[in-house]
């Protein structure tokens, strides 16, 4: 007797989110664009979260969803934008015998987990959860028991170090002011003695052909003009082109 | 043996023989050159003071019976380590008597003389310190109670004669000459140390008493060794073959030196070696019969040799060589022939000074010239130098009644009492003797003048006639005195024991073929240089001439036995040193230096291949964990 | 339906996240398969906990969780940085450590 139940069910969820996720972890170590990657993560992690949920883990199921899928990801996505949405990698290995012996190496350590593990868990005994789950009266309970009794002091140095991580983020982030902010005053004298045009720069939208943020508006004379990008896409140079109406712009004062 | 008893009366003094030119020695020679006035005349005294108490103590054994005659004196106990004792403790007996009297006697004589020869010399008290630290080694050589302190003495003596050779040391040919003698005295000195070494393994001891009283219990072998071990060191100290040809280089020292030195003394102890060891040599009688190989040997070669040089002072070297040759052979023919070893030493110690001395005196008054070529006619102009020069040339002849013959012909008569072969040869030997001496005074002081434009020979100051004078009185009387005054084979005899034996030609018979066939060799040498005109410039001659002026090729021989492999083995070394070792050393530093620079490749600063090294670790540990849990 | 499948399944990837980390380029990416790996290894915790009956795993899961979610929130603010002076997300970009 093996001590676990002949499931049909979850050998269905197993195999298919196994799969599945198996697959995300490929496809994210194989995209070309990185926010195909963070695309296919999100995909691995949900199937997961299905897993976790599966072996009586239901809290960390949500909590996977959550925090993984939702907050991390996210994180991510938005650091991809800061970063380059475009950015790709070139297929081209630059370092002599790195892929030969990365694949060589990955796969090797594949195998010898899979056949220790392998070889050393078949056959043995699982307990289940059911009883562990009941003690407290479900599985958000007798975790937060855990946590709060055995694992306390865990729980504060966790804290801690969430604490420190918020605080290294913004120390990080930060842009040091090495100049005293310019006051009111000061912001309009320079834009009327600078040699850009003093008045509001235009909003995109507004004699726009298109509403995405990268692509620049049309001015009165119908040119498009680059002051209507942010400036970090415009230092990227990652401008969408826009048809020049040839000659003037409609005089009936057509925005559209 | 004899009874050995403690010191009384003037041989207290013993002590003092030796420490009294010591400190003259060290005074003379740390004092500076300020010295020059008035030390040299306490060089004199030092030695002057020894020969009286020698004198003295001469007096004194004399008056004691034959049993009596051997004194000790412990001054302290030098090492003991265990069982092996070694004294500072000085012994005399009638062997060393005579031989102290040689030294002090003769060597006080030569100090004076050098008064007047290196008047000149601006290191003069540097020279006679050097000479009273000879006559202090020499005596101790001789005073010594056991081997040891003999070695001290034996090295000492081979120091100052090193010192002294190379005296003028500005002359590169005269710091070579002290270097080869050192050196080739050395090998000789191996051989001392290591019969010393024989001796305390068998004996346990170093000492006289001791050796001679248990020679007979030792095997023969080992006393064989032993002796042909005293027979190196001799060979090395008296200038025998193999160990002879530093003998005519150290003629660049002054002469002085050579006459005290190289004439007299220092090369006379081995003949003393020899005699004292008489306890060894009695046993092993294979040793005795290599002694005496040695000594034939170097006898003909030493007259060879002498018969060719145009040089003065090497010519009397080569007759030095010759002369120790015929002693040494008599040591080795046994109880019959030590007594007349040390009876030829004792006069050949004065008529060879004598000779050198005088020869000295001839190149003083022609401006340091050797070359007998460019001598000749000279009687006239230094009378007292050429009377004494022919004295001391009969007497070392061997025509009667100079002392040379009385102790010659010993030699020879005990030759043939042991071998006639050995007999015959020396008969040949002194010949030759005949020949060679007649030549160099005949070139000296006969036939035309040779000399050379600048050169006004005249006759040396007192302070050097006097004493060429002297050792010309003792040339001619001392061989009587000895034989028939005082006489010297009961002398010695408790001390090295006595034989005698019968031979087939009556006595005089042998003394008047001996004197003819010198006579023979010296009316040759008179008709080829007093008759027939010597040539300025040394003619050709036969290929023995060439060979002998070359001292018979003994430095070529020595140079391909010994110099040449020296050089080979040390460039070999150097070679060695450089390529192996050097490359060892090197060869690991660049095999580091080589290896790190490979291993510094791996430092790319690529994070991913820092990761890959990271995985490659990980694996290794894995795998290793999974062996271990599955196995 | 083994339980220990989940732990294969787990190991094939960490597996499969490490071989991301060697050989992509871009930073973020890089992350992203550490992230993978973290993933596994919870995966495997929540497995072993099933097994062993006892729910130690699932707070340890937790908890590696928290620690992850704030090592990307440093890790991320270290690559905007490195890319404002950098203008570059390659990791093969500081490479200043060479020989």
């Amino acid at each position: 007797m093996t001590g676990y139940e002949l499931n049909v069910g979850e050998a269905i969820v197993f195999w298919v989110c196994a799969v599945l996720s198996v697959l995300g972890a490929i496809g994210l170590i194989t995209s070309r664009k990185a926010v195909h990657s963070a695309l296919w993560m999100a995909l691995t992690m949900i199937n997961l979260a299905i897993l976790y949920i599966a072996n009586n883990a239901p809290f960390l199921g949500m909590v996977q969803v959550i925090v993984y899928t939702g907050a991390v990801m996210m994180l991510f996505l938005f650091v991809l934008m800061v970063v380059g949405v475009d950015s790709s990698d070139s297929l081209i290995e630059t370092i002599k015998g790195q892929r030969f012996l990365a694949v060589v190496l990955g796969l090797l350590l594949i195998v010898i987990l899979v056949w220790g593990l392998g070889s050393s868990l078949s056959g043995l005994p699982s307990v289940g959860l059911d009883a562990a789950n009941r003690v407290d009266g479900g599985n958000v309970q007798s975790i937060a028991h855990l946590i709060f009794t055995d694992y306390l002091l865990v729980f504060e140095v966790t804290s801690a170090l969430l604490i420190t991580a918020a605080m290294g983020a913004m120390v990080l982030a930060h842009r040091e002011h090495w100049l005293p902010k310019p006051t009111q005053a000061e912001l309009s004298v320079a834009r009327f003695k600078g040699d850009d045009h003093p008045g509001n720069r235009p909003s995109p939208g507004i004699y726009a052909r298109h509403n995405a943020v990268d692509t620049p508006a049309l001015l009165p004379d119908g040119t498009p003009t680059e002051a209507s990008i942010p400036g970090a896409l415009r230092s990227r140079a990652d401008v969408q082109p826009v048809e020049i109406e040839d000659g003037r712009a409609n005089e009936e004062g057509d925005s559209q | 043996m004899q009874e050995v008893m403690p010191v009384t009366g003037v041989f207290s003094l013993l002590w003092l023989l030796i420490a009294l030119p010591l400190v003259g020695a060290a005074i003379l020679l740390l004092g500076g050159r300020k010295l020059n006035k008035w030390g040299v005349y306490l060089g004199v005294f030092t030695v002057l003071v020894d020969a009286v108490i020698a004198v003295a103590m001469l007096i004194a054994m004399m008056g004691n019976s034959a049993q009596e005659r051997t004194f000790s004196q412990n001054q302290f106990s030098w090492m003991f380590a265990g069982n092996f004792k070694v004294d500072m403790a000085f012994q005399i007996d009638q062997l060393s008597m005579v031989f102290v009297l040689l030294i002090t006697i003769v060597g006080a004589l030569i100090h004076v003389y050098s008064l007047g020869y290196m008047s000149h010399d601006p290191d003069k008290r540097k020279f006679f310190g050097y000479l009273n630290l000879f006559v202090a080694a020499m005596l101790l050589l001789i005073l010594a109670n056991n081997y040891l302190l003999l070695y001290v003495g034996w090295e000492g003596v081979g120091l100052a004669s090193y010192l002294l050779i190379s005296f003028w040391q500005i002359k590169p040919s005269a710091a070579a000459a002290g270097k080869k003698a050192f050196i080739i005295n050395r090998v000789g000195d191996v051989g001392l140390s290591l019969a010393i070494m024989v001796m305390f393994v068998t004996f346990g001891s170093v000492g006289f008493q001791e050796v001679f009283g248990s020679a007979g219990q030792a095997s023969e072998g080992t006393l064989t060794a032993i002796g042909l071990l005293l027979l190196l060191a001799a060979c090395g100290k008296s200038a025998q073959f193999p160990l002879q040809a530093w003998l005519l280089d150290a003629m660049e020292g002054p002469t002085p030196v050579s006459a005290l030195i190289h004439a007299a003394t220092m090369v006379t102890a081995g003949v003393y070696l020899i005699a004292r060891s008489h306890a060894i040599f009695d046993i092993a009688t294979t040793a005795a019969t290599a002694v005496v190989i040695v000594g034939v040997v170097t006898m003909f070669m030493g007259a060879v040799i002498g018969s060719a040089k145009d040089d003065i002072k090497k010519s009397l070297a080569g007759s030095t060589m010759s002369q120790i040759g015929y002693m040494v052979l008599a040591a080795g023919l046994g109880p019959i022939g030590y007594v007349f070893a040390i009876f030829h030493l004792l006069t050949h110690g004065v008529f060879k000074a004598g000779l050198f001395l005088g020869a000295g005196s001839v190149m003083h008054g022609m401006n340091d010239n050797v070359n007998m070529r460019r001598y000749g006619a000279l009687r006239t102009a230094m009378f007292v130098t050429y009377a004494t020069f022919i004295i001391g040339t009969l007497s070392i002849m061997g025509i009667p009644p100079f002392s040379g013959f009385w102790s010659k012909d010993s030699i020879i008569h005990a030759a043939f009492e042991s071998n006639t072969l050995v007999g015959v040869l020396t008969i040949i030997a002194a010949a030759i003797t005949g020949f060679y001496m007649t030549r160099m005074a005949a070139m000296t002081f006969y036939g035309k003048a040779r000399w050379e434009d600048d050169v006004h020979p005249h006759e040396s100051p007192k302070v050097m006639t006097i004493p060429l004078i002297i050792l010309a009185v003792g040339s001619t009387f001392l061989g009587m005195g000895l034989l028939f005054w005082g006489n010297i084979e009961t002398w010695l005899e408790p001390v090295v024991g006595l034989k005698k034996e019968e031979i087939a030609i009556p006595e005089a018979l042998l003394m008047a073929i001996t004197l003819v066939l010198v006579l023979a060799g010296a009316a040759y040498g008179w008709i080829q240089y007093a008759r027939r005109e010597v040539p300025a410039i040394a003619p050709r001659g036969s290929w023995l001439t060439r060979a002998a002026r070359q001292d018979l090729h003994g430095d070529d021989i020595n140079d391909i036995l010994v110099v040449q492999p020296a050089f080979w083995v040390s460039r070999f070394l150097v070679w060695f040193d450089g390529s192996w070792i050097d490359g060892l050393v090197n060869g690991s530093a660049a095999f580091f230096g080589g290896l790190s620079g490979r291993l510094r490749r791996y430092q790319t600063g690529f994070i991913r291949s820092y990761a890959l090294s990271m995985v490659g670790g990980a694996v290794l540990v894995v795998l290793a964990l999974v062996l271990v849990r599955l196995s | 339906m083994n339980p220990s499948n989940y732990v294969i399944l787990s190991a094939l990837l960490f597996g499969i996240g490490t071989l991301g980390v060697l050989v992509r380029r871009n930073a973020i990416v890089v992350f992203m398969s550490v992230e993978l790996m973290l993933n596994a290894a919870n995966l495997a915790f929540v497995a072993f906990a099933r097994m062993n009956g006892n729910l130690d795993g699932q707070v340890v899961a937790f908890f590696v969780m928290v620690v992850a979610a704030a090592e990307v929130v440093v890790g991320l603010a270290i690559i905007v940085q490195i890319f404002r002076s950098r203008r570059s997300a390659s990791i093969d970009e500081p490479n200043l450590l060479k020989y």
